[in-house]
């Protein structure tokens, strides 16, 4: 893109609704949080080949061969460079084998709202009348429960597991992803292009296909990024509750609880093995954040109300 | 019209709450399987599993079951904690007062306090203040909550020794005493909850003056400070209320978390607990509670949204 069309764009009126966002340049902002965000989804595929010990691995020996006292919460040295955890477990290690839980987890878990949400939401658009109503009065009754509650009620009934985990966030971030691309498939339906296609006598699959999907597919885009925030929050706050992955598998929202005590041990204790994977979290919701703000600052609305 | 209008919507509300109850009955009672089966654990003969079901109730169709359930929920039979064997209703007595005095207490600063940022930033549209302020709130809403508490335990408990990392209170503490025990949970939630409501309350405001009677006022030379107090803020007031109850719904996720990290013994951690032990009765009261709290503050933000807007009173 070259500094014409960037100024271009900067200049034209802001538009709204469809299309918003495409073709925008990110700024410095944008680009470095882009990098960050880029550089996670690299460790969660690559992280447990770099990770110097395994995932629950225990350090037992000091580098002289020397049997540890008490391994827990070691502090940073040139073996353990982030210390140990609350049973002696190297963190950084630790932190990268969770960067494909929290990530992995996270990704399935929107992957799958958007799919179980498109579907139903152009459905509901598409057949309106009692299959709209239906759909909607349902979605509305699962946006009345406050998310936690909800992942609190199903664990209670059914347990938690890896698979229920990505299904109940899943299904949380679904009712969102539903009434957005209901909303903008309602839209579309009623446009001329669409009766046209109505007309010629196409089906409603190919109607869907061809003249729906691409129409709505760009603003959810945009969206995608903030439902894979409220979703690694989910999970996370749902694992720091202890409701969510399991021991031993590292998890960064269960590693901060794991090393909750630690923190009274300061810097040179166990703080870091807290910290840690708490700073992890952060560094990957709030660049997303900041992209997507980027992205909806220049499309001319503020798409980051509509996490709301 | 608007009468008419407020009370539909508190009908809505009341079909919400009736189908929260719904949805948490067939998650606790229907899915888990069998519950005289739970109670007994392993030891049980068939009979006296029998036994127990008969007396439960439990060999009836599922829709009596829901009636029998929700005739004891609404006489304040909340039945009994597998834990110990006391009553869920005494459980719960003894710790909501715990919570409700920590949610008072955000609520009273965390409005104020955003109100009074989101008006600042607003003010100062397009200067650094705005910025400093936007970029801050933005970054906290994309934090976890826990993380906010991590971050704060570690500087004013850990590393400043200010207040306490736990939060104990015990049963003849003064007020003093409690607020200080009480320090850091209300810190992290004021900062969770305000988050959100700060850029909402700038967001409302910025909205109105971008409307034609503040343009009018602009070109008249009305001072700005004089537009934003007088002009712009009372047609804010029903957006910021609707603001304000929609932020405190969101008070019911942060404080599960809080009361977790700080060992605060309120009706959140209370109901932790019981999801972990699986006590369902427990579940079900604690459940109910949060997520009635949840539809009528919503309910609340709906009807200030219907009073306060003309255009929602009479439609076109």
């Amino acid at each position: 893109m070259s500094g014409l069309s960037q100024k271009g764009a900067a200049d034209a009126p802001p538009i709204s609704g469809l299309g918003a966002g495409r073709g925008r340049r990110l700024s410095l902002v944008g680009r470095a949080a882009l990098v960050i965000v880029g550089f996670w989804v690299l460790i969660a595929v690559i992280g447990p080949f770099l990770a110097p010990y395994g995932e629950s691995e225990f350090i037992e020996e000091d580098p002289s061969g020397e049997f540890y006292a008490d391994p827990g919460f070691l502090p940073p040295s040139a073996q353990t460079p982030l210390g140990t955890d609350y049973l002696g477990r190297d963190v950084l290690s630790r932190v990268l084998y969770g960067a494909r839980t929290t990530i992995g987890i996270s990704l399935a878990a929107t992957l799958m709202s958007y799919l179980v949400g498109i579907t139903l939401g152009i459905l509901a658009a598409v057949s309106r009348g009692i299959v709209d109503e239906a759909l909607s009065r349902l979605n509305d009754a699962i946006l009345s429960f406050p998310s936690l509650m909800l992942g609190l009620i199903f664990v209670a009934a059914i347990g938690t597991s890896v698979p229920l985990l990505i299904i109940l966030a899943g299904i949380v971030a679904a009712s969102s992803v539903f009434r957005i691309a209901r909303a903008l498939a309602y839209d579309v339906v009623v446009m001329d292009f669409v009766e046209a296609a109505r007309a010629r006598g196409e089906g409603k699959w190919w109607i869907v296909r061809r003249e729906i999907l691409p129409n709505v597919a760009m603003p959810l885009a945009t969206d995608f990024g903030i439902r894979v925030v409220y979703v690694v929050i989910f999970i996370s706050s749902l694992s720091f509750l202890g409701l969510g992955v399991q021991p031993p598998t590292a998890d960064w929202g269960s590693m901060v609880r794991e090393n909750l005590t630690g923190l009274s041990g300061g810097f040179s204790g166990g703080a870091l093995a807290c910290l840690a994977p708490a700073l992890a979290i952060a560094s990957l919701t709030v660049p997303i954040n900041l992209i997507v703000d980027d992205l909806s600052a220049k499309g001319g609305k503020d798409i980051g109300r509509r996490m709301i | 019209m608007m009468w008419w209008l407020v009370l539909r919507r508190i009908l809505i509300g009341l079909l919400l709450v009736w189908i929260v109850s719904v949805l948490v009955f067939v998650a606790t009672q229907i899915l888990p399987g069998d519950a005289a089966e739970i109670r007994l654990g392993r030891t049980a003969t068939e009979e006296t599993l029998a036994a127990l079901r008969k007396q439960m109730g439990l060999d009836r169709p599922a829709v009596v079951q829901y009636g029998m359930w929700m005739s004891r929920l609404l006489s304040g039979d909340l039945g009994m904690s597998l834990a110990g064997g006391s009553s869920v209703a005494s459980l719960i007595s003894a710790r909501i007062g715990n919570t409700l005095f920590m949610a008072g207490i955000v609520t009273a600063i965390s409005v104020p306090l955003s109100i009074a940022l989101g008006l600042l930033a607003a003010m100062h549209s397009g200067g650094w203040v705005e910025r400093v302020i936007t970029s801050c709130t933005l970054g906290l809403i994309a934090l976890p909550d826990f993380l906010i508490a991590v971050l704060l335990i570690l500087v004013l408990a850990v590393g400043a020794g200010l207040v306490p990392a736990v939060a104990y209170i015990g049963p003849e503490d003064t007020l003093i005493e409690r607020l200080h025990a009480l320090a850091l949970p209300i810190l992290t939630l004021v900062v969770v909850v305000s988050a959100q409501m700060i850029r909402m309350v700038r967001a409302g405001i910025l909205n109105v003056l971008s409307s034609p009677y503040i343009e009018m006022a602009i070109l008249k030379g009305v001072p700005r400070r004089r537009i934003i107090l007088r002009h712009a803020l009372l047609n804010a007031v029903g957006p910021t209320l609707n603001v304000i109850a929609l932020n405190l719904a969101y008070l019911v996720s942060g404080v599960v978390v809080v009361e977790t990290i700080f060992a605060y013994p309120g009706i959140a951690k209370l109901m932790i607990d019981a999801v972990q032990t699986r006590d369902m009765a427990l579940v079900q009261a604690c459940a109910m509670i949060f997520c009635s709290t949840y539809v009528l503050l919503m309910l609340a933000a709906d009807i200030a949204a219907i009073v306060s807007n003309p255009r929602i009173r009479h439609p076109k």
